[in-house]
C-alpha cells in the first residue's frame, strides 16, 4: 500500500500568536514555524504503516513557501521515504489545495491519503473532505485507530459523544484526529539521512491549478481581554450587583 | 567536515524539543527520586544522544566540537542530570577509545557506546589523587595476556550503570608521576571489579557517582589504550575535549536561569512595580546576560579553533575556568533576583544552584585550570610563541 502524506507548515504551536496592527491577518515576521501537529500524527501513521508492512512508500508533500522543504524534511526524517514540495508564496486556501492534491493523486496513485484533520493555523477542517469529494473517495474523518482489513480499512472515528467504526475500501481519504499516535522524535542520525532522501519541487503551474483565492478575510482581532473579577463585602451586596447586571 | 546548516539547524532544534518536552516537566520528579526515568534515558537512547561523539562508521553522528557545543547548550538548559545520564558516553567515558583506540578495541565497544546499550565511564580519580592526576596508585602489573589491577577509584561518574570504565592505573610502580600510567579499557563484569554504593552529594540528583574497586581483576593485555605509559597523555587529551563539552552544558544552565531571571523580574511586583523595573535587579541580570554572552563567545571559537586542529588546551582551561565560574554566579544571582522564592524548592532555582557547583570541579578544578593556563602560556613563551 502506497501512503501518500500531505504536511503543512505552520505557527509553531508553542508561540504566543499576535494580530497585525492592521487588522487582515496574524503576524508572521520572525515567528517559529514547524509541522502542524496533526500532520505530525499522520506522518507518525503512516511510518508505523510501514514498519509493520502494511504501507510500501510513504510520500509526503506540501504546499507552500520555499522553507517548506523543511518541514518535509522533519517528515523524512520521521521515517518518510521521499518528498514533493509545490512552492507557492500565495495564501493557498482548502479548496485549491485539495485540487492540487487530486492531481498529485492522479500522478502518484496512492492507496490511501493520510491527512491531519485541520491545521492549527486556521483550522479549517476541509482538505480531507474537499480531496474525498474531488476524487469521489470514500473517507474516513477523524481517524483514532486504523487498521488494515484486507483491501480495505477499518477506521474508528471520533465523534460527538463517542467512537463510529466505518470500513472503507481503498483507495481512501483518512483524516487523523489527536488520540491516533504519539508521533515519535526523529532520531539525530535519521535527521542526518533525511538530508540524502529525494524531493521533487514543482509549482502549482505545472499541474494546471487556479489557486486565486476564493475567500476575502474581513477582520482578524485578538480574543476579548478577560477582566478582573470584584470582590463584594456581603451576599447582599452581591445579589443586588447580579440584579443591576442582570444576571438574575 | 564543516556541518551543512540546514542539518544543524534541526539537529539543535530536535535537542531543544525533547528537553522542552521531556525533561523539564519533571525536573522536580527527578530531584526528589534521584533517578532518570528508564522512559527518558529509552528516548534519549532512541534520539541517538548517546552516539554524538562517536565515528559515523561505528553508528554515531561524529558531530564537530562546534556542533557538539551547540548541543551541548541545549542539553544544559534542563537540571545537569539529564545531561549526565549520556554524558560520560558522549565525552569521557568513550573519547580514549575514538581518540586512541585500535580498530578492533573501536569495533567491539564503539557500536553499544553510541547506541546507549553500553554505558562508558571514566576512572581517574582516587582517594589519595584526584587533582594531582599523576599520582595515581591504582596498579596494572602485566601477567601474561593480562594485566593484574589493584586500586580503588572514587567519585566515579555513572559507575553504578557503567558496562565498560577507561581505567587510568600504573604500569610501572617504580616509575612515580604520570609516567608510569596506563589506560585500559575494563569491562564491569571483569572478576575482581565491583562498584560502590553511590554518594549522598550536594546536587544533580538523577545522576550518579560511585567508587569503583579493583582486587585482582584480570584484564586482557589488548584493552590497553595506546601505548604503555601514554595514560597520562590519553587522559589529558579527552579532558581537552570534556573541558569544553562542560563549559557548554554550565553556559547553557546560565542561559535557562536568565530566562527564569527575567521572567520572574517581569512578574513579581514590590514598591509597586515590576521588580525588573529596579536598576539593581537589572543590574544583576545583566551582569549574568553579559558574562553568559562572554563564555559562549569562548566556547564557539576554542570549539571551531578544535576543529580546524589546533591545539586547545590553553583555550579550553580558560574557558573551562570562565564559564563554570560565571556560571556560579548566575546561579548565586538567579537566587538572589527571587529572593526567598530562590531559596525554597518549589521554584526550583535552589536546585540548580546546588547542582552547578560540581560544574567548578570536575574534570578539572577552577584552579587546576589556572595551572594549566598558566603552564602553558610559560611553554609558549619559552618556545618564542607568546
Amino acid at each position: 500500500m502506497k501512503v501518500l502524506v500531505p504536511v503543512k507548515r505552520v505557527i509553531d504551536y508553542n508561540v504566543k500568536v499576535r494580530v497585525k496592527p492592521d487588522q487582515t491577518g496574524v503576524d508572521l515576521a520572525n515567528v517559529k514555524m514547524s509541522m502542524n501537529p496533526f500532520d505530525e500524527i499522520s506522518v507518525e501513521e503512516a511510518v508505523r504503516m510501514k514498519e509493520a508492512g502494511t504501507a510500501t512508500e510513504v510520500v509526503i508533500v506540501s504546499i507552500g513557501p520555499k522553507q517548506a522543504q523543511e518541514t518535509i524534511r522533519t517528515a523524512l526524517a520521521m521515517g518518510g521515504d521521499r518528498g514533493i514540495l509545490i512552492n507557492t508564496d500565495e495564501t493557498v486556501e482548502p479548496l485549491a489545495v485539495a485540487k492540487i492534491l487530486a492531481k498529485v493523486v492522479a500522478e502518484e496513485s496512492p492507496d490511501l491519503v493520510l491527512l491531519g484533520k485541520q491545521a492549527i493555523d486556521d483550522d479549517s477542517n476541509q482538505t480531507g473532505q474537499m480531496l474525498a469529494a474531488l476524487l469521489d473517495w470514500p473517507q474516513g474523518t477523524f481517524a483514532y485507530k486504523i487498521e488494515k482489513d484486507g483491501d480495505a480499512l477499518t477506521v474508528t472515528r471520533e465523534v460527538d459523544g463517542g467512537l463510529q467504526t466505518v470500513k472503507l475500501a481503498t483507495p481512501a481519504i483518512v483524516t487523523v484526529d489527536l488520540r491516533l499516535n504519539e508521533p515519535r522524535y526523529a532520531s539525530l542520525p535519521n535527521i542526518m539521512k533525511a538530508k540524502k532522501k529525494p524531493i521533487d519541487e514543482k509549482a502549482p503551474g505545472d499541474y494546471g491549478v487556479d489557486i486565486s483565492p476564493r475567500l476575502s478575510v474581513v477582520k482578524v482581532t485578538e480574543p476579548p481581554v478577560r477582566e478582573a473579577g470584584e470582590k463584594v463585602e456581603d451576599v447582599a451586596t452581591l445579589v443586588s450587583k447580579l440584579k443591576s447586571a442582570g444576571a438574575i | 567536515m564543516a556541518f551543512d546548516a540546514e542539518i544543524r539547524a534541526a539537529l539543535i532544534e530536535q535537542v531543544r524539543r525533547f528537553v522542552t518536552e521531556k525533561c523539564v516537566p519533571i525536573e522536580a520528579q527527578v530531584g526528589d527520586e534521584d533517578e532518570v526515568p528508564q522512559a527518558v534515558v529509552d528516548e534519549m537512547k532512541n534520539l541517538g544522544l548517546f552516539g554524538i561523539a562517536v565515528p559515523e562508521e561505528y553508528g554515531g553522528l561524529a558531530l564537530d566540537m562546534e556542533t557538539e557545543a551547540l548541543v551541548a547548550f541545549e542539553l544544559g538548559q534542563t537540571s545537569p542530570a539529564f545531561r549526565s545520564v549520556a554524558g560520560t558516553n558522549i565525552g569521557i567515558g568513550s573519547q580514549a577509545l575514538v581518540l586512541f583506540g585500535t580498530d578492533a578495541q573501536k569495533e567491539k565497544w564503539l557500536p553499544g557506546i553510541a547506541s546507549g546499550d553500553l554505558i562508558a565511564s571514566f576512572a581517574l580519580t582516587e582517594p589519595e589523587a584526584g587533582s594531582d592526576a599523576g599520582s595515581l596508585t591504582t596498579k596494572a602489573i602485566r601477567d601474561g595476556d593480562h594485566y593484574v589491577l589493584n586500586g580503588t577509584k572514587r567519585y566515579i561518574t555513572n559507575a553504578n550503570k557503567a558496562d565498560l570504565f577507561t581505567v587510568m592505573a600504573r604500569t610501572d610502580v617504580d616509575t612515580p608521576g604520570p609516567k608510569g600510567v596506563s589506560a585500559f579499557v575494563v569491562e564491569r563484569d571483569t572478576p575482581g571489579v565491583s562498584v560502590g554504593v553511590p554518594e549522598k552529594k550536594m546536587g544533580q540528583q538523577g545522576a550518579h557517582i560511585c567508587d569503583v574497586i579493583f582486587e585482582d581483576a584480570r584484564v586482557p593485555a589488548e584493552n590497553i589504550i595506546g601505548k604503555e605509559g601514554e595514560g597520562f597523555k590519553v587522559a589529558m587529551s579527552v579532558l581537552d575535549k570534556g573541558r569544553l563539552h562542560i563549559s557548554a552544558v554550565a553556559t547553557g544552565v546560565s542561559k535557562r536561569l536568565i530566562r527564569e531571571m527575567v521572567n520572574y523580574a517581569l512578574e513579581r511586583k514590590q514598591f509597586g512595580t515590576a521588580i525588573m523595573n529596579h536598576q539593581m535587579i537589572q543590574a544583576m541580570i545583566a551582569d549574568s546576560q553579559a558574562e553568559t554572552y562572554a563564555a559562549e563567545c569562548m566556547i564557539m571559537d576554542a570549539a571551531r579553533r578544535r576543529d580546524a586542529g589546533e591545539d586547545v588546551t590553553l583555550l579550553a582551561s580558560s574557558t573551562k575556568l570562565f564559564a563554570t565560574e560565571a556560571c556560579g554566579r548566575v546561579a548565586d544571582r538567579a537566587v538572589q533576583v527571587f529572593g526567598g522564592a530562590g531559596y525554597v524548592s518549589d521554584y526550583g532555582i535552589e536546585r540548580f544552584y546546588r547542582d552547578v557547583r560540581i560544574f567548578r570541579l570536575y574534570e578539572g578544578t577552577s584552579q587546576i585550570q589556572q595551572i594549566i593556563i598558566a603552564r602553558e602560556l610559560a611553554k609558549a613563551a619559552k618556545a618564542g610563541r607568546l
